[in-house]
């Protein structure tokens, strides 16, 4: 029988004092290593028997990702080590960057968000991950050091299916990268789980929006959704039918019902793919309703 | 398993240790240091019985390992009474209900006194956002908010 509280195996905690080191050290030990941020689904893998590492390599402090800081020039940049609540409550996200804020706030309960990561959450490459789909929404891209020198990956083409990346061996992300948004860009995060504290999402779901005088129906709205695919799933036919249309009801409605032609979810724990592609339509038509309204206010 | 050796402050006292790198604060706290007020619930981060404050902040000790505490400041909920009284909190807490069978109550406890230093009077919204990574089995959230109320208004 399974223990109730199975400690963490055994592994052997690395914390080297450079990038180099790190990379090396990665490069070096391949599938049995890899590198540790807040640890917080590292851990619990572990325990679970599903990953078995021999080594856990600490780059929180490594160059580069201790930081986040916004730059009216440059964009946001946030260290890998940062965590969701300082994410969350960093006065630039929430002005310039609100969906990756309500994102960050809605990961499990206060005191895990003090240990887990943006980046870390990005790097699980979960289908799940609440903040993946506003950090692709709004074109981030990681900053990668790997042996042969630094790189950048857009988030664009990072995932590549469930629990896999672009990155490889080697590879420590030390930062996320997110440019200045287009001018008056609004967003949403709507999470849909079992209970607000700690469980994965059921759906979430993304709606970034911004005022845009080269499509017809004068704004552009994009969606990404969380797990209802293999991968973090933008869907192009919103952005297609909501730049295209004018915004109505109808429209939106039309968007939401092709939210939920594009998703392709599976019946898990969790909840059933039927009800999970009716609540992609639902919360699909909530949420850009309530941007388009937010675009429209400011408009005026 | 290669030891480490690290420096913890905990409840305001300096600790030495050699530490394995599994080890994680939690088991540290209870087995190393006979500090078991901290309570292992689920072992995932998600039921919050082992809150505790790390460098002023809450943070499950299951999900953080002790090597990664060298030379962190940790309060447990032993280290929120000053000597014989109890911290406001503690009080508020021991009034009718909000402590049932009280596996819980350790981790709320430094959950609500870290919401009330960073936000020393919180709305009820407040209150129930900041303790959504604490559960109670007992189901007496009700009393357990009014208590931190409470807790608000003594400090």
């Amino acid at each position: 029988m399974q223990e109730a509280h199975p400690n963490l195996p055994e592994f052997q905690y690395i914390k080297p004092k450079t990038l180099a080191e790190a990379s090396e050290f990665l490069a070096a030990h391949g599938d049995e290593a890899r590198p540790l941020l807040g640890g917080t689904d590292i851990f619990v893998r572990l325990r679970d028997g599903i990953w078995k590492d021999r080594y856990l390599v600490d780059v929180k402090g490594l160059d580069g990702t201790s930081n986040i800081a916004f730059d009216p020039s440059v964009g946001l940049v946030i260290g890998a080590a940062v965590t969701m609540n300082q994410v969350a409550t960093f006065s630039a996200v929430k002005e310039h960057y609100p969906a990756l804020g309500e994102a960050a706030n809605q990961v499990a309960g206060y005191q895990l968000r003090n240990r887990a990561t943006v980046v870390g959450n990005i790097c699980n490459a979960s289908p799940a991950g609440d903040t993946i789909g506003a950090c692709i929404l709004l074109k981030g891209s990681l900053n990668v050091h790997g042996t042969e020198g630094t790189r950048q990956e857009p988030l664009e083409t990072f995932f590549k299916g469930p629990g896999k990346s672009a990155l490889k061996a080697g590879d420590v992300v030390t930062s996320l990268h997110l440019p200045i948004p287009q001018k008056g860009t609004v967003g949403k995060y709507l999470k849909l789980g079992r209970n607000k504290a700690s469980d994965l999402s059921i759906i979430g779901l993304t709606v970034v929006g911004f005022p845009d005088a080269d499509t017809s129906s004068g704004y552009r709205m994009k969606l990404a959704l969380a797990s209802v695919a293999p991968i973090p799933l933008v869907v192009d036919e919103v952005e297609q039918i909501l730049s295209d249309e004018v915004i109505t009801e109808e429209s939106i409605a039309k968007a939401a019902q092709a939210a939920m032609d594009a998703c392709t979810p599976i019946d898990d724990v969790r909840a059933s793919a039927r009800y999970r592609k009716a609540m992609v339509k639902n919360l699909s038509q909530k949420a850009l309703t309530e941007i388009w309204e937010k675009l429209e206010g400011k408009s005026k | 398993m290669t030891d480490h050796k690290i420096t913890i402050t905990v409840n305001g006292e300096i600790e030495r240790l050699r530490v394995g790198s599994n080890l994680t604060l939690l088991k540290m706290l209870r087995e190393e240091l006979a500090l078991t007020g901290t309570k292992n619930g689920c072992s995932a981060g998600e039921c919050g019985a082992c809150t505790v404050m790390m460098n002023g902040e809450p943070v499950n000790s299951c999900m953080v390992l002790a090597v990664e505490c060298d030379g962190a400041e940790i309060v447990t909920v032993e280290g929120l009474a000053d000597k014989d009284a109890l911290a406001p909190v503690q009080e508020a807490f021991t009034h009718p209900g909000a402590v049932q069978c009280g596996f819980c109550t350790p981790g709320f406890l430094i959950s609500s006194k870290a919401l009330l230093e960073r936000n020393p009077d919180p709305s009820e919204e407040e209150i129930r956002e900041a303790l959504v990574g604490n559960l109670c089995r007992c189901t007496g959230y009700t009393k357990i908010v009014e208590a931190v109320q409470e807790a608000a208004k003594m400090s």
